[in-house]
């Protein structure tokens, strides 16, 4: 196994990959972007907030989603044996992926043993953590997204940017535009237009196409199901109308028996769109069975690891292995909010995404993320996997520190600080000395700019003086002591 | 740590420095079981102003008067760190003279963070300016939270921006006559 995985990181115009700071600026100053955000933002925490205040038992069911998953992950390889038997049995066939490299291999010998020139593919977050698009173009397949937003951003060769609303960055306006220049359609402006356009453009790739492709929100190891959640009935066709159809999933997937779905399910969709149940849920076993009208010839599941089982054996980070990717971290996060997905230049956004990316791929390449928090704790208490995203953005900060990969003016502010905060004399003296400088710096009772580290501080706000007499002075003045009681 | 103290209770003017010692002091030193020991006996006996005046000592009434119209801003950790939802609005309601108004997504945290202030401060500087428009847009004379250093981060905003609205630890309301 190679020492440092590739990071699925997508660079984008105008930035470099690894400098988030400069990525988030260019968000906040992106009139379009912020456009896009706050029309979708509000209407998802709306619509989770209700839909969740419909279920008493809530908490209930996420700390049931939370052992169900556990108690998947700790035992995971037996699980994952029995789905593998389980899909044979059923006449599926089932590959093993490492990492991308082999996933990206595995898939392309597959469908040129098949004869497939043309493939559609459903929503999936694996598929573009693995970079499955770009290599299969470069084998020579011609590949369609058919999730509305993900045949969009295809148009317009832009990554996704949120893990259920892929285009939540792109207002209306861009996709009309998008669409009349890329589709010679008429500048529509209503959604219900643009949709019409898309699905009539899709209705012939699902007729054409050899294989689909999709991903998998549950795969259950007692019945060898694969259960994929949808709104736009795409992956429906996508699994029934080509000859072939292959599933790529992540290993965190397994379910043990088709009971516990129903846990799933509710929490998924209610934490997602807030909706009570998705519009499409489908279970699919095994390929289509003689006398079946409907379902491909063959079925091909993909099990893809890359990074996962390092991210099981670390007991402080595996919880997020949890994750069902629902996005309520996201849209509640005030830091998502205004930066949006690209910001974060990986595949996976926000909190859950601060947290897998360097878990899965390596702290260095994603050192900056798990700082791009407040630690507002908002998305730990959506989870509906019980996921303490807080106390991994912790962890991780942690170990990004441990390991010297914090930049230089961070570590030398942390070290002042530190030497200061651990002796009373120092603090003293640095009372002291501060309250001299600061007679440059203070009017009309603030000081408006600060240098050095703390010049992002007063970018944006006043910072207060210290006080003229420190409150120890003051409370030593009134007959207390250090560290006893009231005076 | 604590074998030094003579104190019966410690109480923080700040839910994050309570969450701090409470919560995360055992789990720095789980390596270290003494201290780990030390810091779950000095955590139990840690509390949040807001929290040790109503949970503790079963007041809400302080006989205190403040004559102003409050928004109260709950900070973060003693909000979702500390559960505290309504025992800093237990205190204020019983303020005399004073007049609690509604502050639209209150709950959506100000944008401090720590170092986050400074190292993302554009995000930061975004943050704080939803949470002050909202301050501003609900007519309070006087934003309170129980954390000073989201009421730093507040009153540096206001300041800033040349507002006539104040930011006030609660304690302050609660000391006010």
């Amino acid at each position: 196994m190679s020492t440092e995985p590739a990071i699925p990181v997508r660079p984008l115009a105008g930035a470099r990959p690894g400098d988030m700071r400069a990525r988030l600026a260019q968000a906040l100053a992106d009139p379009m972007l912020q456009t896009a955000l706050g029309r979708a933002i509000p209407g998802f925490r709306r619509m989770r907030a209700s839909a969740v205040a419909e279920v008493p038992e809530w908490e209930v069911l996420r700390r049931l989603a939370a052992h169900i998953k556990d108690h998947t992950l700790a035992v995971l390889d037996r699980y994952l044996e029995q789905f593998e038997a389980a899909v044979r049995a059923r006449g599926g066939v089932v590959h093993w992926a490492a990492d991308a490299a082999e996933a990206q291999r595995t898939i392309i010998d597959l469908l040129r043993a098949l004869g497939v020139h043309q493939v559609v593919k459903s929503k999936s977050m694996v598929t573009e953590e693995i970079g499955l698009n770009a290599a299969l173009e470069a084998a020579g397949v011609r590949v369609v997204e058919t999730d509305l937003g993900e045949y969009v951003l295809q148009l317009a060769g832009e990554a996704p940017s949120h893990l259920i609303a892929p285009m939540i960055h792109k207002p209306i306006e861009a996709v009309s535009e998008l669409f009349a220049v890329a589709l010679g359609a008429p500048r529509y402006e209503r959604a219900e237009d643009l949709n019409r356009v898309a699905r009539a453009a899709l209705r012939r790739e699902f007729l054409a196409a050899d294989a689909g492709i999709t991903g998998v929100n549950f795969a259950v190891a007692e019945t060898g199901t694969l259960v994929i959640v949808e709104n736009e009935g795409n992956a429906r066709l996508v699994t029934s109308c080509p000859r072939v159809h292959v599933a790529v999933l992540g290993i965190e997937k397994l379910l043990p028996r088709l009971a516990d779905l129903g846990v799933f399910l509710r929490l998924l969709a209610r934490s997602a769109t807030g909706q009570r149940a998705s519009v499409y849920v489908s279970l699919l076993t095994g390929p289509r069975r003689s006398g079946e009208a409907d379902g491909p010839d063959e079925l091909h599941v993909v099990l893809v690891d890359n990074g996962r089982t390092r991210l099981l054996a670390d007991p402080d980070l595996r919880e997020a292995l949890r994750c069902i990717r629902c996005s309520a971290c996201l849209n509640v996060c005030p830091v998502f909010e205004r930066a949006g997905g690209h910001a974060y230049g990986s595949v996976y956004a926000g909190p859950i995404g601060a947290v897998l990316t360097p878990a899965l791929w390596g702290l260095r390449p994603a050192r900056e993320l798990p700082f791009a928090s407040t630690l507002c704790g908002a998305c730990g208490e959506v989870c509906p996997v019980s996921i303490d995203l807080p106390r991994l953005l912790l962890e991780l900060r942690a170990r990004v520190v441990r390991e010297g990969l914090v930049g230089r003016p961070d570590r030398l502010f942390a070290r002042l600080w530190t030497l200061v905060m651990r002796s009373p004399t120092r603090l003293t003296l640095f009372g002291a000395l501060g309250r001299a400088l600061q007679r440059l710096a203070v009017s009309e009772g603030r000081i408006d700019r600060l240098r050095g580290p703390l010049a992002g501080w007063t970018a944006h706000r006043a910072a207060p003086p210290l006080a003229a007499v420190p409150f120890r002075v003051r409370w030593r003045a009134r007959g207390g002591r250090p560290g006893r009681g009231r005076p | 740590m604590t074998s030094r103290s003579c104190a019966e209770a410690v109480v923080a003017p700040s839910g994050s420095c309570a969450t701090m010692v409470r919560e995360w002091y055992p789990r720095l030193f789980r390596d270290d079981p003494p201290r780990a020991a030390a810091a779950a006996v000095l955590g139990r006996r840690t509390y949040e102003l807001s929290e040790f005046l109503v949970r503790v000592l079963g007041r809400t009434d302080l006989g205190a008067r403040f004559d102003a119209a409050v928004a109260y801003h709950p900070s973060c950790h003693g909000l979702r760190g500390l559960g505290l939802r309504d025992e800093p609005l237990s205190l204020l309601r019983a303020v005399r003279g004073l007049r609690l108004v509604d502050l639209p997504r209150a709950e959506e945290c100000c944008g401090f963070g720590g170092f986050f202030a400074v190292t993302f401060a554009p995000v930061s500087g975004a943050m704080l300016a939803s949470k002050l428009d909202a301050v501003e847009a609900s007519g309070a004379d006087v934003v309170t939270a129980t954390d000073a250093s989201c009421l730093m981060h507040l009153a540096g905003g206001l300041a800033r921006r040349g507002s006539r609205v104040r930011a006030v630890h609660l304690a302050e309301i609660l000391a006010a006559s």
